[in-house]
């Protein structure tokens, strides 16, 4: 009768299914923080305010973050900032280089504000956050002052501008956010679902279809030749025809559009099949030791992520390759794929392998400007399989060895304990010329508050 | 023409339905570890220990360091290299230390907001307020709850 026992035991833990809410009764808001980059900045540099300020990319590449003053200029997203030098003499724009230790403190504490408003968040990016308003309307005396409040406590708080965006879809409620962000008369706040329909309609054909979220620049072309500009021709465009023409996410779209929402809220990310970290060279890198040393710290990156999801891997893909875009260079480029003996997470197996993978490919006598690893084959750690051999970089030696080294570097600092360590000053780091200190990061770089 | 050998020669077992005739039992999900040695008589008493941050930090989301220079505060017990606790969710009030923003500089002083008068007052002899008039904006960035001192040993 032992069977039995066990199936007793069993039936206790079973969860009933959450029920769902009807699909018309959902509500949305997004909120997104203005020019989120260089409002980071201002919050602890006053001197920044009210002047035309950018945020580089990566290796001072292009502008990534513009403020209104720079936008008012006329420099586009993307704009590469070699192009801009003219301009920002002439009017004096400050540069900064990206500061992601700051940006993703701030962006923590604005999420943490955010939740205490719903229980249901999906922190879609660095700047920008869903929430399901779901069942909340009774809390307050309408969304749009819920969307105040937000606004007022964020601001308040953390020193960072916000405009919230509500709605029927996550569609609407991104449309929303735009809207409010636009027109300086909804005091960054817009709600959709409240408006009334000719106010609407009005508001609608007003903004090109382009806006809508999804709609990319390419199929934005396609739309406009079948005579859809604006957001209103795209939300009153027939379904089928929608479907037959531009397929079904498109039919999706417009289905968002006219208030059904179709998009769920994606609170917990999944974990990644795949986990990359590679990064083009300050400067052009020509030897071997360099070159395993970045990409040792690339490796180092990729191999806490994967265990930070409670993974192991399967194999190990290195790739190097010169400057495409430098013509009159000798153009070299190779990947290689290693198989790992067994699913592993451990950084010294994994350096090891990586390490053995980038002898292959490497050849002297090119410029090298990128080189990267990607983590394939990521398993959940308890679900890979054992081996009757003699296993690497796996059981509990290698866990506990490697738990103690994140948990070292989570509390000293990137980098504090690290494989394969070199004393050389990183000629391949990444270029960061004018970064500003890590304010919350870093007891060496709080800001300074004078008492004289 | 194959034949079909039974598997084997005795008799099948009667069959019963399994699950109606299986008893459930309903046990008790274990929630504590059972010890295997004498329990610790301390286990009871267990208490996570004392960490600085939860007395020092009211709110944790609106909160900011900053680091002292100068000594214009050693009135109020802030000196010079202190570590400043800065809360921003609270509503500066008469009274209150305060990180202001002068002259695009933060400035860290006493808020005296009495009978429509605004002024910063420095906590040293030394140094004079700061008035300002009716139409002068003064922004205060956030309101001071805390300073801490570390010694050379």
């Amino acid at each position: 009768m032992g069977c039995g026992d066990r199936r007793g035991i069993a039936l206790c833990g079973i969860a009933m299914p959450a029920s769902g809410t009807a699909a018309s009764q959902r509500i949305f808001a997004l909120v997104d923080v203005n020019n989120f980059y260089v409002s980071c900045e201002r919050v602890f540099n006053p001197t920044l305010e009210n002047r035309p300020v950018v945020v580089l990319s990566n290796n001072d590449g292009c502008a990534v973050a513009r403020s209104n003053e720079v936008k008012a200029l006329g420099v586009k997203m993307g704009a590469p900032w070699f192009q801009l030098s003219a301009l920002a003499k002439q009017h004096g724009i400050v540069a900064l280089s990206s500061n992601y230790a700051l940006y993703a403190d701030m962006s923590c504490r604005v999420v943490s504000i955010l939740r205490e408003y719903s229980p249901n968040v999906e922190v879609y990016s660095i700047d920008e956050s869903f929430l399901s308003l779901n069942g909340l309307s009774n809390l307050w005396p309408s969304f749009a002052s819920m969307g105040q409040s937000m606004r007022q406590r964020v601001w308040q708080w953390t020193g960072l501008p916000v405009c919230v965006g509500i709605g029927p879809s996550k569609t609407l409620a991104k449309l929303a956010n735009h809207i409010a962000k636009k027109n300086s008369r909804f005091n960054g706040v817009c709600d959709l679902a409240a408006m009334n329909p000719a106010e609407l309609d009005a508001l609608l054909a007003t903004i090109e279809v382009g806006e809508v979220w999804g709609v990319g620049r390419r199929i934005e072309a396609h739309l406009q030749a079948a005579g859809i500009r604006t957001v209103k021709d795209l939300r009153d465009a027939p379904s089928p025809w929608l479907r037959s023409r531009f397929g079904v996410v498109m039919e999706r779209t417009g289905n968002e559009l006219r208030g059904i929402s179709c998009l769920g809220l994606e609170e917990v990310a999944p974990p990644k099949k795949q986990i990359i970290a590679s990064r083009s060279f300050g400067q052009p890198v020509h030897a071997l030791p360099e070159l395993s040393e970045a990409v040792v710290s690339h490796v180092s990156r990729a191999a806490e992520k994967l265990r930070g999801q409670n993974g192991v891997c399967n194999a190990i893909h290195v790739f190097i390759h010169t400057n495409p875009f430098r013509e009159q260079d000798p153009q070299y480029s190779n990947s290689i794929v290693i198989p790992l003996p067994n699913a592993s997470a451990d950084t010294r197996l994994l350096v090891r392998t990586a390490l053995f993978g980038l002898k292959k490919i490497y050849k002297p006598g090119y410029a090298y400007k990128k080189a990267g690893v990607m983590l394939m084959g990521i398993n959940d750690a308890q679900a890979a399989q054992g081996l009757l051999l003699l296993e690497h970089g796996a059981g509990q030696r290698s866990e506990g060895l490697m738990k103690a080294m994140d948990a070292l570097n989570r509390r000293y600092g990137r980098q504090a304990v690290s494989v394969f360590a070199s004393a050389a000053p990183k000629s391949w780091a990444m270029r960061r010329e004018n970064i500003s200190p890590c304010y919350t990061t870093r007891w060496g770089d709080v800001p300074v508050a004078r008492a004289c | 023409m194959a034949t079909i050998l039974p598997l084997r020669n005795d008799p099948l077992p009667c069959l019963r339905p399994a699950a109606l005739s299986a008893p459930l039992y309903r046990l008790p999900l274990l929630l504590q570890r059972i010890p295997a040695g004498f329990p610790s008589p301390a286990d009871e008493y267990a208490e996570s220990a004392l960490d600085l941050n939860t007395y020092l930090v009211r709110n944790k989301t609106a909160t900011f360091f900053f680091r002292v220079m100068g000594d214009s505060m050693t009135g109020a017990n802030i000196h010079d290299g202190d570590l400043l606790v800065v809360d921003r969710s609270i509503e500066p009030r008469h009274g209150h230390i305060v990180l202001a923003v002068i002259n695009n500089e933060y400035t860290v002083k006493r808020l005296h907001r009495l009978n429509g008068v605004i002024e910063l007052h420095a906590e040293n002899p030394a140094y004079p307020p700061i008035c300002f008039q009716e139409h002068d904006e003064l922004r205060v960035w956030g309101v001071v709850t805390g300073a801490v001192s570390r010694f050379a040993v």
